[in-house]
């Protein structure tokens, strides 16, 4: 169990938890985040997601976040698993958990790396729904985007 | 020289494959595999304004060099989480 993941396989939040909190027992927070399929988008129904992944660049861009959320919170340890392929409605596509000393940073670390995740990270969703599918295209990926790295920051700590 | 292409979500849907072999003339840059391949697929070309490129895995740019054998990558916008 690593830190970063793009799997196929279904995913599962306490063995992340595991992973990252680790045996110091120096931590007094650890907060988590799970994204999951949801059965409706923008007036559609949704009957179930694929997910696409150009997955050596997803593992290094998900690295960099984690390198990114460690130089804004010195103190915190994130981990972060994405899943790929078909997904059912309900199931989980991406868990997170941050890890640390206070309770702040652990929020805002897991909120970071959820909002980078939407910004720079090459994993598509294809949308089956009632009539038809479409490709959901969000944001155009460009890690050296200063005021997108910053507008995640700002929702961080908001 | 020979390189490979990666092309995924709609932009594999609308070139009907994901990963295709092209020949192009060096010295050549990300560009020059783009319009190649946009000269013989225009469906693609919509996607210029919005994509992103990666060499080998690591995102680059349209102006990058490209050399033998490289993985040249075109990625529509991103919708992971």
């Amino acid at each position: 169990m690593a830190a970063v993941a793009v799997t196929s396989a279904p995913l599962h939040l306490q063995p992340l938890i595991d992973e990252i909190v680790g045996s110091s027992g120096a931590d007094g927070a650890v907060t988590s985040f799970i994204g999951t399929v949801r059965n409706h988008n923008q007036g559609r129904t949704v009957s179930f997601l694929e997910y696409e992944a150009y997955e050596p660049l997803a593992v290094r861009a998900l690295q960099r976040i984690l390198d990114e959320a460690l130089q804004a919170w010195s103190d915190t340890r994130v981990g972060v698993h994405h899943r790929t392929g078909r997904l059912e409605l309900g199931e989980a596509s991406i868990v997170i958990v941050a890890v640390s000393p206070h309770r702040a940073h652990a929020f805002a670390a897991c909120r970071y790396t959820i909002e980078r995740v939407k910004q720079i990270v090459p994993i598509w969703k294809h949308e089956h729904f009632e009539g038809g599918d479409i490709w959901i295209e969000g944001a155009t990926a460009d890690p050296d985007d200063e005021a997108a790295r910053e507008n995640a920051h700002r929702i961080a700590c908001a | 020289m020979r390189v490979t292409v990666r092309l995924f979500a709609r932009l594999r849907d609308l070139a009907g494959s994901g990963e295709l072999v092209r020949e192009v003339a060096p010295p050549a840059t990300v560009e020059t595999v783009w319009r190649s391949l946009v000269a013989d697929m225009p469906a693609l070309g919509d996607y210029e304004r919005t994509m992103s490129v990666a060499v080998n895995a690591d995102y680059s740019k349209m102006s990058s060099r490209v050399n033998e054998g490289d993985e040249v990558a075109f990625l529509p916008p991103v919708s992971g989480g």
